[in-house]
């Protein structure tokens, strides 16, 4: 026991030596060396105490559990409380407790197993699961209800519905990369790719044609989808790790065209002044052009700039909505279900008939006017954009919202929305450590529960339970 | 013609470097047929480590630099290695036989918690490297004054690049590591069966695939003079597009489609645009693996129904 | 040649097929017919490229050689070997089960025989247009397909856990399930692999039954893989024989147990005395 232990200390010091043990710190033009000996060796000895316990836990020693989290807690504690290591290296405390925590959970497993026999932990979650899809309408409502009411709750400042925006953004584009990878099982690395195309339409058009927001709109999001069928039609065919890597490759050069087409794209520069969404022709200005009415003159408010940010949020709470029930009805549709058979296996559906190839661009297409949607909503909302907004961390913070809410799963979406996105907006001081934990995250989940979080999933069509009841 | 020979040589130099990393790619897609995406940040940390090694023989004092290269190759390798070893006994093992999706996605996960990782423990800016090897020959000058310069350092990277890979390939042929690890490609179930240490095979192969990227990450380092955390995100999927295109699971295809790569980007960037050359390595694997999805010198795959 | 009781123009004529992989040649100038209303198992021993031909059949490979011709008694002709793979299943009629189950795990047992409608609904569907508004039609059309799926569930005994995982049934439950999913394409053909493989004897009987039901109910052509000698000589009309590629023997049951070639081909060079009694009684069992 402690010779495992005493490997994997040695294992992770080797691991930490060079990048943890050693900085680089840039000064001036150059870079100098600095060391950082004693946060190696803290988080190597965390390891070490981290792990033995561990091993005593799975040996049945379950009740180490207080002594375990004490020991472990009592050192963060120590570690904050002396000021070892400058505040700005809170990454240490966060090992601790990540530690702690995993000891705590495994520890109450190893507890619960030795009572209850029977009851696996997965079971638990698939529990969770079954009951979160039998409340889903329940929750569904509720969550919807608090959704149109939120503006107006007493403590909806400015910032909170912005966030409400923000979140409410990436709602809907996990819910149109879903169709695509919970639904399909195409995994989609150049989401963003469609965010983009759908974005700058949107700014061009509107720009250029001088078109409303409620006429560019399905413009741009057909121009996406259009983009989706041009790249699908090709790589459709390839295995799911081609098709994976090839999106990549098409979300890089989305962006390095609009990086580089000075003349439709303007560049780096970006695009600015696009034209915000109107109500109704009706304005949300202080000072309207002639002839053009004002949003607070027609119904007798003073102006405020909420007002057009409550407007915004209402067209992106339309918008997601609108893919919500999209995609909960065409799970239902033969091509729906296509979708989850070619996910489950391909062969058997060439075997029935089916055409895998354009049952998967129906899927990619859809996924991409999504994307696209989202996308004018992004370029109106910002009036401006630039290719920088559009960039492969975007696709993975979409990826990781479909993969942590539970591949599939609408609830799953809107509760790692929240978490992945308004979390970190909310405690400023944990972004840098978001990705991080993201990409963690995503490795985690994947070995626990490869087919995600919230996975249950409800057969799309039941057989009544009296035969000869339905007979036509 | 001048200055065709001078890009062609800068195009060796470049392909060795993504030769080195479809290595790694192919080898691993041999094995588990999966496409290890953080390979590219493997490189990275390559990289990385390269230059904090250069920093430390500085401080001591080490100053013969044929000495200092053979120390900060040997002990890129080694702990880039360790970190391949690491990435696919967290990442990856548990999941060999899961379905086709987890162990993608758990790629990318790991792809990107190397590179904020790194982003973390080594700042988000560029790390420059003052150059360390001068000079170089003159090949030839033309009549307008373009002269063709072989430098020394492309030499040592070229020579080092072919070294390795010679060695390496020498290593897969011959060696009983080299033939557990064909075994295991062919069927994997049965290598077990037959007394190889399966888990074993495959750790090495992500050790040795890290240890080639490492090489890669030093050349790129005495190259370029510079790295960051990113840089293994456009370098990686070239070098998977070298491993398509030579035809992915041949070792010789993987570094024939580095070459391929490499000359490609040089090229393009010579005589078209620079902007867009990134987009022609893309549009050439997108364009591959839709007329030759087996590559120049990959076997077909039969499907087994 | 071929065998007696064929009508005139056979469901299905395979001429001349051959497959080759690189120099390998698995299936090599092998010719027979499957008649419509009959039972044909393609036995052979292991490696004889059984499964290749009927992954040629249904369009997983293309033959090297050869013409596949599948003459339904209504509608037209079509020329399997020119289709692409999926089109075989949606236009020819040609429905296929693997020798791995592969039904699809998380969907239930129900998806999994609406999604073996697919192309049907999809057309009611309007594709997918008037379905996604509730359209009469596609309802309509929808309640029709689970009828089917019911027929069927019925018939293999699964009504009662049609809402379940296809994945959580019983071995043999599974093995019917994916016979029941192959039906519900309405096929011409119905090609199966290995269908008996893993079961035990009792669900073997029942197996036996469902598919003499196809075949006399339906009236369609059934072609099978068989392995386990007794299924082969109880049900099936007529029997082709493969060994290394080659076709050895072609005829009814009787006929093709008798044959010399079929004989050495399972047992070797020795002559009949050499038979082992386990052997004998297998084959017995069919007479």
């Amino acid at each position: 026991m402690l010779k495992d232990a005493g490997m994997m200390a040695l294992a992770s010091l080797a691991l930490a030596m060079p990048l943890v043990g050693f900085q680089t710190v840039d000064r001036g033009a150059g870079i100098v060396l600095d060391t950082r000996f004693g946060a190696m060796f803290y988080a190597v000895a965390v390891i070490f105490v981290g792990r033995l316990l561990l091993l005593l836990i799975e040996a049945g020693h379950a009740s180490l559990i207080q002594a375990a989290t004490v020991a472990l807690s009592a050192a963060w504690l120590i570690n904050v409380a002396f000021h070892l290591y400058p505040i700005t290296w809170p990454a240490l405390g966060w090992l601790t407790w990540i530690v702690a925590s995993v000891l705590a959970i495994r520890a109450w497993i190893v507890q619960r197993r030795a009572t209850r026999p029977a009851a696996g932990y997965t079971d638990g979650v698939e529990k969770l699961g079954a009951l979160v899809a039998r409340i889903g309408p329940y929750l569904g409502g509720i969550a919807v209800a608090f959704a149109f009411t939120m503006p107006f709750m007493p403590f909806a400042d400015q910032r909170m519905v912005d966030l409400g925006i923000l979140v409410l953004t990436y709602i809907m584009l996990g819910w149109g990369l879903n169709v695509v990878v919970g639904l399909a099982g195409l995994l989609d690395l150049g989401y963003v790719a469609f965010y983009a195309v759908g974005a700058y339409s949107y700014a061009i058009l509107s720009i250029h044609f001088d078109l409303n927001f409620w006429q560019t709109l399905p413009l741009a999001g057909a121009m996406a989808a259009l983009f989706g069928v041009l790249l699908g039609f090709p790589v459709l065919r390839l295995r799911g790790d081609y098709l994976a890597i090839v999106t990549l490759g098409f979300g890089e050069m989305i962006r390095l065209i609009l990086l580089n087409w000075d003349d439709l794209t303007n560049g780096p520069k970006g695009i600015g002044s696009i034209p915000r969404p109107s109500f109704f022709g009706m304005q949300f200005t202080a000072a309207p052009r002639e002839g053009v009415t004002a949003f607070h003159e027609f119904f007798n408010l003073d102006f405020a700039p909420i007002h057009r940010i409550i407007h915004l949020y209402y067209i992106i709470l339309f918008l997601a909505l609108l893919t919500n029930w999209f995609t909960l009805r065409i799970r239902k549709m033969p091509i729906g279900r296509a979708w989850e058979a070619l996910r489950e296996d391909e062969t058997a559906c060439r075997a029935l008939g089916i055409n895998p190839t354009n049952t998967k661009l129906t899927a990619f297409a859809i996924g991409a006017m999504f994307g696209g949607f989202a996308g004018s909503f992004f370029a109106t909302r910002q009036g401006f954009i630039s290719p920088e907004s559009f960039n492969f961390i975007e696709s993975a913070i979409i990826l990781a919202i479909v993969v942590l809410g539970g591949m599939g799963s609408q609830i799953g979406v809107v509760v790692a929305s929240i978490l992945l996105i308004g979390g970190p907006e909310w405690f400023r001081d944990l972004e840098a450590y978001r990705m991080l934990a993201f990409g963690g995250l995503m490795v985690a989940i994947m070995i626990w529960r490869p087919q995600g979080l919230l996975s249950h999933r409800e057969p799309t069509i039941k057989l009544g339970p009296s035969p000869g009841a339905r007979s036509a | 013609m001048e200055y065709f020979i001078q890009q062609f040589i800068n195009g060796v130099t470049l392909g060795a470097i993504f030769g080195l990393i479809a290595i790694g790619y192919t080898m691993v897609y041999g094995i588990l047929g999966m496409v290890n995406f953080a390979h590219g940040d493997i490189f990275m940390i390559g990289g990385f480590i390269s230059i904090i090694t250069f920093m430390i023989l500085g401080v001591l004092g080490v100053t013969w630099l044929p000495f200092s290269l053979l120390c900060m190759l040997l002990i890129a390798m080694a702990f880039t290695g360790l970190h391949g070893w690491a990435v696919e006994r967290i990442g990856y093992r548990a999941l060999r036989n899961s379905n086709r999706l987890a162990p993608l996605i758990s790629a990318i996960g790991v792809s990107i918690f190397l590179q904020n990782y790194v982003q973390l423990l080594q700042g988000a800016r560029n790390k420059p490297l003052s150059p360390i090897i001068f000079g170089g020959i003159e090949l030839m000058t033309s009549s307008t004054g373009f002269t063709v310069t072989f430098a020394y350092m492309q030499m040592v990277i070229i020579g080092v690049a072919t070294v390795l890979m010679a060695g390496f390939s020498v290593l897969i042929a011959r060696t009983a590591l080299g033939r557990q690890q064909r075994a295991c490609e062919q069927d994997m179930k049965m290598a077990r069966l037959l007394g190889v240490d399966v888990d074993r095979t495959i750790a090495l192969t992500f050790i040795m695939g890290a240890a080639l990227a490492a090489v890669a990450g030093l050349i790129w380092l005495l190259r370029y003079g510079i790295i960051d955390f990113y840089v293994g995100f456009l370098v990686g999927i070239k070098a998977f597009t070298a491993a398509v295109i030579g035809g992915i699971g041949s070792l010789p295809g993987a570094m024939l489609g580095g070459l391929l790569i490499g000359l490609i980007e040089v090229f393009w960037s010579a005589y078209f645009s620079v902007e867009y050359k990134d987009v022609a390595a893309f549009a050439i694997l997108v364009l591959v693996l839709i007329f030759r999805p087996t590559g120049l010198l990959g076997k077909p795959d039969i499907e087994k129904v | 040649m071929n065998a007696a009781g064929m009508s005139a123009v056979p469901l299905l004529r395979v001429e001349h097929l051959t497959m080759r992989f690189g120099g390998l040649v698995a299936v090599d100038d092998v010719s027979f017919d499957a008649a419509d209303r009959q039972i044909t198992a393609i036995i052979g021993p292991n490696g004889a490229g059984k499964t290749t031909v009927f992954n040629c059949l249904t369009g997983f490979y293309k033959p090297t050689v050869g013409r596949l011709m599948l003459s339904p008694a209504v509608g037209s002709e079509f020329l399997l070997e020119r289709m692409e793979g999926y089109r075989i299943g949606q236009r020819a009629r040609v429905a296929r089960t693997f020798q791995n189950i592969r039904l699809f795990p998380r969907m239930s047992v129900l998806e999994n025989l609406l999604v073996a409608q697919h192309n049907k609904l999809m057309r009611a569907s309007g594709f997918t247009l008037l379905g996604l508004f509730g359209a009469p039609v596609y309802r309509k059309a929808e309640g029709k397909a689970v009828e089917l799926a019911r027929y069927w569930l019925d018939r293999i005994g699964l009504t009662a856990r049609a809402d379940e995982d296809a994945g959580n049934m019983p071995y043999g439950d599974q093995r019917r399930l994916e016979i029941a999913r192959a039906m519900c394409t309405e096929p011409h053909l119905l090609c199966l692999d290995e269908p008996a493989a893993g079961l035990n004897p009792r669900e073997s009987a029942e197996l036996n039954d469902l598919l003499k039901f196809i075949r006399d109910e339906h009236r369609i052509g059934v072609l099978l893989i068989e392995h386990d000698m007794s299924v082969v000589m109880k049900i099936s009309d007529h029997v082709v024989v493969l060994d290394y590629g080659r076709k050895i023997s072609d005829g009814t049951p009787e006929r093709v147990r008798n044959d010399p070639a079929v004989i050495r081909a399972y047992l070797g060079e020795e002559e009949n005395e050499a038979l082992p009694p386990e052997v004998e009684a297998d084959l017995r069992q069919g007479a």
